[in-house]
Formats: structure tokens, sequence, C-alpha cells
């Protein structure tokens, strides 16, 4: 079935489709939508699992691990300060291996109050031990809460689907529901070996030595290691399935690039039209939007970037002190690769201001004009100022 | 022979509590008033050394030992996750400490009170973070010595049962570790309610209060006895009843048999009496 909806509600539907049986939300602007339509839908009877109606975000997330831990599938969404305030039980919920599933909508950290998109608040919760996607539209939306059940549920960790304040979470796409039938094949009932059951008394999340805790650490380690290849073959699955697949990466017109932008979520959107003006001029620019963000797809970025002679990254997000989040990461993947190739760091769009096919012009023309990056971040690009 | 008063243990011995621990006595109580089909929470608290280090427990129960402020919120996910499964036989237990629930844990306790979670929640109250060493919580008493007010307390204890009572939850008791019956009898009357269940119990502590091991069971039934801490039950926020008729005894005999109140002055424990008996009339006034 075809609909006109939001990235929100393509984000309820994915999760609906899921057949979670505990849900436990809290509003927050921009993600309130969510919360509404799965209530919506609970007091239709049409919900399948139980809500709850939480006091905080903290408690969200604390009823999902726990509900997890028992032995069914959660859901969960939030933004900003609530995913900030959730901070504690991210750890956590890795830490257990409850195989949650959580949206996040990309929205500013206060202070100063502000509530459009910016990625700083999930990029925060990089060490946490979640899986984190970044995506671009309202389908993609939809279709990675689906594949993130699967994914998660294989590997025992929780994952993060990340869609963007307003610019996703309010826009209206058409999106291809799938049927309920189609997703229940893809998606088998969650049946963890070990559970919270009175008819198999067990302690969970005990106190641990030190040795025990590294070697905790360290099968957590592997575990997100092999999300990469897990979150691969689930993709091939699901498209062979439902006919749409996004990688782990979205690589565009990169074959023949020697100019090529990196970045990630609605901007990935925006640099498709910048490179394809650039493309009729007869400049050789490409883009790749990293959709994987954890585990970072290190040797998949060096295999797809390693021909390109400059690279800008535009991120929508900054590590204050340091530079854009996407941009270290990406030097330190590159890192171990035989070739230097300059990164140029960008940071637009904070605060959800407008970044546009012109900026992306702009970095791409920035960059071929300099042999070396510089050190710093770059905030203004001459002539790009609206 | 009557079966009723037979009792599974379901603590097993060789826990890690101290000496003369009065918490252990209460949860020992607790578990065998709540039976083996149930599920427990537990938080950063003397529990979760009580509980032991994996892969070892001290529990004959599943428990989930989670994180400090979320008793509640984590007790009310695994409760949804057993009614989703269809299951509303199992009991969920949360069992926190007084600064996991009166403190840090007050928010998710006050959201889950709001909801009628279907949990039964018990305060182990030993009227501080003993765990961590002998702190201020807002569960100390007045007066009361502590590592962070060497000089005592200036505040007064929050009451708990009285604050859950006006959430309006179908239960809510005091009780206390050195009260066996009393205690038991309130887990099985809760365990016949749904809802949110609340149970408040002092627990004697050797370490931090300052008294000898061997005075536990004395001195927690000196705080009922002298109406310091009286054992009750409200229902619906509104049915009181008194489950124990204390001896009226005086305050001082509960004050001077403790370490951490040896500062006291005459007039320090004059106003305490003054505050007791206002506190025990303010209670009868509220019995039907």
């Amino acid at each position: 079935m075809r609909m006109l909806i939001t990235g929100n509600h393509a984000a309820a539907y994915g999760a609906r489709l899921a057949r979670p049986q505990v849900i436990a939300a809290y509003p927050i602007t921009p993600q309130s939508p969510i919360y509404e339509k799965l209530s919506e839908w609970d007091g239709e009877g049409t919900l399948g699992g139980r809500m709850m109606r939480v006091e905080s975000e903290h408690s969200a997330m604390a009823a999902c691990i726990a509900a997890s831990l028992t032995g069914v599938r959660t859901f969960t969404a939030t933004a900003s300060q609530g995913l900030a305030l959730m901070h504690e039980m991210l750890h956590f919920a890795s830490g257990v291996r409850a195989p949650i599933v959580m949206v996040n909508v990309n929205r500013s950290l206060a202070a100063p109050w502000s509530f459009w998109s910016e990625q700083t608040d999930s990029l925060s919760q990089r060490d946490t031990g979640w899986l984190q996607f970044y995506v671009a539209d309202n389908q993609e939306t939809l279709d990675t809460v689906i594949q993130a059940y699967r994914i998660s549920e294989t590997i025992f960790l929780p994952s993060m689907v990340v869609l963007e304040a307003f610019y996703t979470s309010h826009f209206m796409e058409p999106v291809e529901i799938p049927d309920q039938a189609q997703v229940d094949e893809f998606l088998p009932p969650f049946e963890p070996a070990f559970r919270l059951d009175p008819g198999n008394p067990a302690a969970f999340s005990q106190t641990v030595t030190q040795g025990q805790y590294a070697q905790f650490r360290m099968k957590r380690h592997a575990a997100m290691e092999d999300a990469l290849h897990v979150a691969e073959h689930v993709d091939t699955q699901y498209q062979g399935q439902f006919g749409r697949g996004y990688g782990l990466m979205d690589c565009y017109r990169l074959e023949d690039a020697e100019v090529v932008v990196v970045t990630a979520g609605t901007i990935g959107s925006t640099a498709r039209v910048a490179i394809d003006t650039m493309r009729e001029e007869g400049r050789k620019a490409g883009m790749v939007r990293i959709r994987l963000f954890r585990p970072f797809p290190k040797t998949q970025l060096i295999e797809a970037l390693k021909h390109v002679k400059k690279i800008a990254v535009i991120d929508r997000n900054l590590s204050v002190g340091q530079e854009g989040i996407f941009c270290g990461e990406l030097k330190s993947a590159l890192y171990s690769w035989t070739e230097r190739i300059p990164v140029f760091g960008f940071v637009l769009g904070l605060g959800g201001t407008n970044v546009s096919p012109l900026h992306i012009r702009g970095a791409l023309d920035f960059i071929e004009r300099y042999d070396h990056a510089p050190a710093k971040p770059i905030f203004d690009i001459e002539g790009c100022n609206e | 022979m009557n079966r009723e008063n037979v009792y599974t243990d379901l603590l097993y011995p060789g826990h890690m509590a101290c000496a003369g621990c009065g918490e252990v006595i209460g949860l020992k109580l607790v578990l065998q008033a709540a039976g083996e089909r149930v599920v427990a929470v537990v938080v950063p608290s003397c529990l979760g050394i009580i509980l032991g280090p994996f892969p070892y427990s001290s529990f004959r129960i599943p428990v989930f030992h989670a994180a400090f402020e979320t008793a509640a919120s984590s007790a009310a996910g695994i409760s949804n996750a057993l009614l989703s499964k269809g299951d509303n036989e199992t009991i969920v237990l949360a069992l926190a400490g007084d600064g996991g629930t009166t403190d840090i844990g007050f928010q998710a306790l006050s959201g889950a009170a709001d909801r009628n979670e279907d949990i039964i929640y018990c305060c182990f109250d030993n009227e501080g973070y003993m765990n961590t060493g002998i702190q201020v919580s807002s569960s100390t008493p007045q007066h009361a010595w502590t590592m962070t007010t060497p000089l005592g307390k200036p505040q007064k204890k929050k009451n708990m049962v009285e604050i859950m009572g006006a959430h309006r939850i179908p239960y809510a008791a005091s009780a206390c570790a050195c009260f066996p019956d009393d205690l038991r009898i309130k887990v099985m009357e809760a365990k016949k309610i749904k809802g949110m269940r609340y149970i408040h119990i002092l627990s004697p502590c050797p370490t931090g209060w300052r008294y000898q091991e061997k005075l536990t069971p004395t001195i927690g039934r000196l705080a009922v006895e002298t109406n310091y801490y009286p054992l009750y039950e409200i229902r619906n926020g509104e049915d009181y009843r008194i489950t124990h008729q204390s001896r009226n005894l005086p305050v001082d005999s509960y004050l001077e048999a403790q370490g951490r109140f040896s500062h006291l002055t005459r007039r320090d424990s004059d106003a305490i009496q003054r505050e007791v008996d206002r506190s025990w009339d303010d209670l009868n006034r509220r019995l039907k």
C-alpha cells in the first residue's frame, strides 16, 4: 500500500509492522507524532503491543531494557534532550545486550533552546554500544526500522534509527507500506535463549571483577564488528523480498569521481542535485552518504573512496573544540590506507540552517582550489550565504 | 500441622550482608511471602551486595540488577512484558534502598504509581546511603549523624508512606524487618491486589546507626514501640489502619541505643519526642 505520510509516521508504521510487544515513550518535539500515532493505534486496538506512557525518557529506556530482558520486542522514540537524558541507560542497554530499536529524531541540544535539525545529539552517543543508522527519507526510515530489528536480534545489540528534525520528521512523501505477512516472514518472533523467567531463575547484570568486565567489553566489540556483515546481509535479503536496499552507504556517481562530498542524512539528497548539475558541466563530482555510522564501515569506505583526489565532508554537527564528527571518523578510517587523500571538513547546517545545492557546489569548488586541507573546520563558504 | 506458616526460603545462606543486618532479614521475609512465581529488580544499594557477584546469586528467583534510579521503571517494564505475553500471575517485585527510592528513584516511582503499574515496590529503609559508606539521604532522620552530616542532619525525614498514599495507589504500608509476621502479612495482602503496591520497610543497620550487631531486633522493635516508626497501611489513599498497637515507650529508649544520636542534647531529644507525639496524633486522626 502506498501512502503520503511524514517521516515520523513512516517510523511509526515501521515500528508497528515489527510487532513490538512493549512500547515505552515520552513526548518531545519533533518526535511526538510517532508517540501520538502509536497511541492512536493503541486506542483503536490495532497496535498489538502494550503502550507505556512513562514520565521521562530515562524511564522509557529503563522499561524497554527490562522488558527486552523479559524476552519481548521493544520500541521507543526520542530526540535531543530526551536522548541526552537516556545516556546512562544507552550504555546499560548495550551492556545487557538488549536488542531494542529506537528512533531518534535529530534535534539541536540546549542551550540555547532550539528545535531544528542537528546530529550532535545522536553522535554524542557514539560510544554507547548502539548501532546508528542515518536515513535520508521517509521510505528509508520505515525500511530501516524493520531491518534494524532483524540486525539487532541477530547480534544482541540495540539500534538507533536516526532521522532529522522537520526535514524528515514532518515532511510528507509517498511511502510504500509493506504487507504485514511479508514483514512477519522477514522478521520472525523474538525468542531469546536467556530471559527473566520464574521457571528458570537467573541473575542479570551482576557485579563482575575487572577481568570479567574486560571480557564483556571485548565481546560487545566483537558483536559490533559482526554487525557490519549482518547489516549488509539483512539489507540484501530485504532488497530481495521488498525490492528496496540501501547498503551501508549510498554511493552516487562515484566510479570516476575526483572530488567527492561525504555526508549523512538529508544533506545527501541535496548533494545529488548539486552533483548532477556539476556532472552536466563535465566536472567529475560524486557523493557518499554514510548510512551506518556505528559500527563505522571503515574498509568499505576506503574501498569506495581510494580512487578519489579530494574529499569534502559536510557535517551538520560539531564536536566543540575539534571538528565535524563524520569528518574526524572518516579521517581516522582513511589513515590505514596507504595513500593520503586530502579531507576538507565543512561544518554546515548547524541548528537546522539550510544546506542548499549551492553549498555543496561551493564546498567542491573550494577543495579544487587548495592542495592541502586546513586542520580546522570550515564554517563559511564565500558566496554561499543566502 | 498448619501449612500456612511454612515458608520456602528463596534467599540462599552465604550472602554478603554485614553481620547483624536488618535489611537482609526483611529481604528474606519479603521473598518468603512473595513465593516462587516472582521476578525481581534490585538496584544499587546494600541489596546489590547481598545479591552477590557474577556468576553467583543469593536469590533463588530471577533477578535483574538494574540502574540505580530505575527500580520502578524497570519493574514496570518487566510487568508489561509479562502481561504482553499473557502472564498475569507472576509477581514483579521492585527492591530498592531508601536512597534509590526517596531520592534518585523518586521520579520513576511516582510515575509508576501514577500509572498504577502492576508491581510490588519494597523500599528497604536503613536511613542513609549505607552501601556507599553512610551518607545522608532524604530518609535519614533529623539530627542523625552520617559521614556527610557530621553535626547531625538538619532536615526532617521524608515520609514516603504518606507520599505514596497521596498517589491514591491501592496499597501502601509501613513495615519493619523486626516484626516478621506483620511484614509477611503485608506482602501477602499486597499479593491479593492488582496495581501499584508500596511497602516501606525500616531496616536497622548496625554499621550506619552505630550499635552492636546483636541489638538489631531490639532497635527495630523500639522504633515501633516508641511510635517513632508506626506500623500501618493505607488502602486507596484513604483507608488507614494501624497494624501494631505500640506500647508508647519514651523515644529516648530508641535514641540512646544508637551511636548516630549520641551527640543529642536534652533539648534535641525533647523536641524529637514532641515531633513523634504530633505525628502519632496526626496519624490517629486519619483512622476511620
